[in-house]
């Protein structure tokens, strides 16, 4: 086995050449690349940790003037909701009060009408009695002969009405 | 590969050949085949690094590479030790980048050049031996240097009773010092024993390939080439585990140091 059977002869060798390499293998690379590797991954670590922070920040801040927007939208819908039933309210009155005078006026003219209804009825039925009088009397007058004044007629008119 | 007669030696991987001498103060330090994968190493670990130097918000797919593998360290040694275990980081950082591309460095296909070998740093237990002393020693300053003589409560778990004063502290100093053996060991021997399977099973395949009789090599070479690929992935996954393990058993033991019990 040459790593016994030489060892008198290389160990000076071996380990100075070790050192050597060793020595610039720590100092050259382990202690001045190795930080500068790790400064990156860390600079990098950080960059994105301060960026899933603003991200964050960011989401919350979205969350909250959502939320502020919700609360003005309920509060509006809310107004626009008591503005138009105040605006119903009052249109219902409203109509309430032109029917109530409309319906007054319609009885108004109903009860003129009526009225005048009425009295073309009596004045009619009062000229039936005279024009049925005078009938009466032509009637007999031609029939019979026989004279009727107008307030015998009136009164046989006036009792067959009755009756009829 | 020294094949003198079909004789294939499967431990001539591990010989050490000088490439440039050298010497300093009487130590011979000379610039050997082991050196040049140290270097080899060293640059790869660097050149990968390089690609995770953009430092893009963004990372592209190498940058995401080298920073998923810095996370993992990371992650591991925070883990074990919490937030003071940052400045463990790269040490345990360095001695798993090293010992993951050394391991794989070792199984890397060189051998199809001519003349060129690849050379297992991890395989020697002249390497294992000094990073595991690295991560020992780290350790004892470490706690001798934050809990001064305190540190030795480590020895003394919480709620021993009395009456085994006089074993457990033994057999926790006894572990403690077992543990850069046993971190040396435990690369040397996995690393070893991989490549030294893998190079008799290609003697297999090779020597049956080359044999007089004709049914050799069907029976012979082909089971070894099949079990050679399978072999040479699980190589591949020990190489991996390897390195994981010795950053992880050296991120524990700072965790000892820095925590106690």
């Amino acid at each position: 086995m040459p790593q016994i059977s030489q060892i008198l002869e290389t160990y000076a060798s071996q380990f100075f050449w070790l050192l050597i390499v060793f020595g610039l293998l720590y100092f050259g690379i382990g202690r001045a690349m190795l930080p500068r590797i790790e400064a990156t991954v860390d600079a990098r670590d950080a960059k994105i940790a301060g960026d899933l922070a603003a991200a964050e920040k960011a989401r919350a801040e979205a969350v909250d003037l959502e939320g502020a927007w919700q609360a003005e939208l309920t509060q509006t819908r809310s107004a626009a909701q008591a503005e138009a039933q105040k605006a119903k309210a009052k249109a219902q009155k409203d109509a309430e009060g032109r029917l109530a005078k409309a319906d007054a006026e319609i009885a108004e003219k109903s009860a003129k009408a009526e009225a005048s209804i009425a009295k073309a009825r009596k004045t009619a039925l009062a000229g039936i009695d005279a024009v049925a009088a005078d009938a009466a009397q032509d009637i007999v007058a031609k029939v019979s002969g026989i004279k009727v004044t107008p307030a015998q007629a009136a009164q046989a008119v006036k009792t067959v009405l009755a009756n009829g | 590969m020294a094949s003198e007669g079909g004789k294939i030696d499967p431990m001539h991987q591990f010989m050490i050949e000088p490439i440039a001498p050298l010497n300093l103060a009487g130590y011979d330090i000379s610039f050997t085949n082991s050196s040049l994968f140290m270097l080899i190493v060293l640059g790869t670990i660097w050149l990968f690094m390089l690609g995770g130097m953009k430092r893009d918000l963004v990372p592209g797919r190498w940058q995401a590479a080298v920073e998923g593998l810095t996370g993992f360290i990371n992650d591991m040694v925070t883990t074990s030790v919490g937030p003071e275990g940052k400045a463990y980081v790269p040490l345990v950082f360095s001695l798993f980048m090293f010992i993951l591309t050394a391991n794989f460095m070792g199984m890397m296909p060189f051998g199809i050049v001519p003349g060129v070998h690849a050379f297992t740093v991890t395989s020697h237990l002249t390497v294992t031996a000094v990073l595991a002393v690295l991560s020992f020693g780290t350790v004892l300053v470490v706690g001798l240097w934050k809990h001064k003589l305190h540190f030795f409560s480590l020895f003394v778990p919480h709620g021993t009773p009395w009456w085994l004063m006089w074993l457990i502290p033994f057999i926790e100093l006894f572990s403690f010092l077992i543990r850069p053996f046993s971190l040396a060991l435990r690369l040397f021997v996995a690393m070893t024993a991989g490549h030294v399977l893998m190079k008799v099973l290609a003697g297999f395949v090779i020597n049956g390939l080359n044999a007089d009789a004709a049914w050799v090599a069907p029976v012979v070479s082909l089971p070894s080439f099949i079990l050679m690929i399978g072999i040479t992935m699980l190589e591949l996954l020990v190489c991996a585990i390897q390195a994981y393990v010795f950053a992880l058993l050296t991120s524990l033991y700072i965790n000892d140091a820095v925590n106690l019990h």
